[in-house]
């Protein structure tokens, strides 16, 4: 009796741990560390913009947000993150518009940014920077300041900010010391109260954990995977600072 | 008739500076674990200001004696002579870093980094690249302290014979030109744009001071060196700067470092050598002179030796630490970037800059037992410079 009982609940207590195993998996997308999604920052207009069923965000970004070929606008992160924000809020309507240009300093898009109309503006601006600084050593105390005022204007706009540092770049590693940067934008990040995705510190994570090899050469579907891995990051990261409830984005595939 | 300078050699410069190049080569291999052990996660400053205060004083001492025995022409012009040689140790590591970026270039075809590209935007005009690099304007990352050592033994062939002569009044024109240099955010341009990383018009304090320490006799920090209140103050003011770089590090301590103090303080700025830097380097070395004095037998141990070889071949051991952290991050990239392989590079390439160092010290001993006249070379009779 006692072993048909047994040989019964062990498929239960089985799935059980099957179900724990997906939980504890779910809250790890592409094998990303708790340190880089649990990130200070409120999104509060996001959450208006979440009970009023229709998210509006902005992608301010130069080249490294955007991917190219015929179907790069399809699988770049911004793309990507409005597929994950779908997929989780159902029943919003989730736009994310881009606005990617390269070789763009922050003071450029600070222009941009200051200059949209106001039937343009979103609830959200995404703005990833200093790449091109970095690649021109231009002066980080001028780029921080930039970002801290226009952050700061965005802010007093009602408009959210979540800012996206550098890309991990192995091979340019000699030749692009993005570190007093990325210092800045963490500090603007902390000062603002906004969230910072460090998607330096996540690629690099990659790197040296050997999720992603970013060495190899002439492979697209890396930069498909990665531009996936990105998207789907931000909208928990969006999600969780927005503080909206939902099942958490799944770590399958 | 000025004092005899001492001619016994104060091995601490020799063991800091060796040190200093071991960070120095650790810290240039971009993203390479190992270099969290390196002070400048410990404090505001780093191996830099070592390098460059231990060198300040260094080429200060070597060059007095020049100076006392020859008068200021002489040493001025061996002052400029070595400037020139490092200037040619800088142009020859420029042309060893072309070479490695062709290379990558050559194999660099992602679609993901379409954008970071861009970096390698000087390759594409060769001509004015090298004209730039030349002119010490264009500089790659990385590549930046030995243009600024050659701008400060420029600068100190003309200030070497007044600071010999009315030392706090050249020591007071330093502090204003640093001052007037934040006041104005003066700097030398780069090429293609930007400024000097290392901005050698605030820099010159560390360096100027260093000299100032190095001509004066004992009684001229004496003081301070026997103050148990400063010795206090400064292990106050390290382990507060430790504090600060554990909100920096620690996920969630940020929340500890005031808003207030913390606009203030920061940015706390490598270029222009930020005040908080240069306090906490004189901390640092406060407490190292006192926890290790000069007549310690231990400067004499094996365990030493080799970053005390290190240190008296600077220049050549810099360079080759250079090298050595460009091949570096090549085997990360190409090879492993895991952990186990950072440890191992950063192993490897420390016993390397030990091996050739002893090589050069071995020159050293065949190039004295040579017959006839000794080059009159500054390395040989204090070290160098």
């Amino acid at each position: 009796m006692t072993r048909r009982l047994m040989l019964l609940a062990l498929p239960a207590v089985a799935s059980m741990m099957l179900l724990a195993a997906d939980l504890a998996r779910a809250k790890e997308i592409c094998d990303t560390p708790e340190q880089f999604t649990q990130v200070e920052g409120r999104l509060a207009r996001v959450a208006i913009m979440a009970a009023e069923k229709k998210i509006d965000i902005l992608v301010e970004g130069t080249g490294s947000s955007a991917l190219s070929g015929p179907d790069g606008e399809k699988i770049a992160y911004p793309a990507r993150l409005q597929a994950a924000l779908a997929k989780h809020l159902p029943g919003v309507t989730v736009t994310v518009r881009s606005d990617v240009r390269p070789r763009r300093t922050a003071v450029d898009m600070a222009k941009t940014l200051e200059a949209l109309p106001a039937e343009a503006l979103p609830g959200l601006v995404i703005w990833q920077t200093g790449t091109v600084e970095a690649i021109r050593q231009t002066d980080p105390t001028e780029f921080r300041d930039v970002l801290d005022r226009t952050v700061g204007k965005l802010r007093g706009r009602g408009i959210d900010v979540l800012l996206v540092n550098m890309q991990y770049s192995p091979r340019t590693d000699a030749l692009i010391s993005e570190g007093p940067y990325a210092e800045a934008m963490q500090w603007v990040a902390q000062q603002r109260d906004v969230p910072l995705f460090d998607r330096l510190g996540v690629m690099r994570h990659w790197s040296q954990s050997g999720t992603f090899d970013f060495s190899g050469s002439g492979r697209s579907q890396l930069a498909e995977r990665v531009h996936d891995c990105i998207g789907r990051l931000l909208a928990f990261i969006i999600i969780e600072n927005a503080g909206l409830v939902t099942k958490k984005p799944r770590a399958s595939n | 008739m000025a004092p005899p300078v001492a001619a016994d050699r104060d091995l601490r410069l020799d063991l800091f500076r060796g040190l200093a190049l071991w960070l120095i080569f650790v810290d240039h291999i971009p993203s390479n674990a190992v270099n969290w052990l390196t002070i400048r996660n410990f404090g505001f400053s780093d191996a830099a200001e070592i390098f460059v205060f231990i060198s300040g004083y260094t080429a200060a001492f070597v060059y007095l004696r020049t100076l006392r025995q020859h008068g200021p022409i002489v040493a001025g012009a061996r002052i400029l002579k070595r400037a020139w040689q490092v200037y040619v140790a800088h142009i020859f590591l420029l042309v060893i870093f072309m070479a490695q970026i062709a290379y990558v270039m050559s194999s660099f075809q992602n679609p993901l980094y379409a954008e970071e590209m861009n970096a390698f935007d000087f390759m594409q005009e060769p001509g004015i690249t090298l004209l730039q690099a030349l002119l010490l304007k264009f500089k790659p990352v990385y590549m930046d302290i030995l243009p600024m050592y050659v701008v400060l033994l420029i600068g100190l062939a003309f200030i070497l014979w007044p600071l010999d002569r009315y030392p706090h009044l050249v020591l007071g024109a330093s502090v204003l030109l640093y001052l007037l240099t934040w006041r104005f955010g003066w700097n030398l341009p780069s090429y293609p744009s930007g400024h000097w990383f290392f901005n050698p018009l605030a820099w010159q304090l560390l360096f100027v001071f260093a000299a100032w320490c190095a001509l004066g006799d004992e009684n001229r920090l004496g003081w301070i060196l026997r103050s148990n209140a400063l010795l206090g103050l400064a292990v106050a003011f390290l382990v507060l700067s430790f504090a600060t770089t554990l909100t920096w590090y620690v996920p969630g301590w940020t929340r500890f470092m005031p808003d207030a103090v913390a606009r203030v303080i920061y940015p706390i700025d490598k270029t222009s050598l930020h005040l908080l830097r240069f306090v906490h380097f004189l901390a640092l070395a406060l407490v190292t002179v006192r926890l290790v004095p000069r007549d310690w037998a231990g400067l004499r141990r094996p365990i030493f030796r080799p970053a005390i070889l290190c240190g008296q071949h600077s220049l050549e051991i810099f360079c080759v630490g250079v090298f050595l952290s460009f091949t570096g991050h090549t085997i990360l990239v190409e090879v492993s970037p895991r952990l186990w392989m950072q440890v191992l590079v950063s192993v490897a390439g420390i016993a390397i800059m030990v091996a050739i160092a002893s090589v050069m010290q071995w020159y050293k001993g065949i190039e004295k037992r040579r017959p006839g006249p000794r080059s009159p070379s500054p390395g040989l009779a204090g070290g160098e410079a």
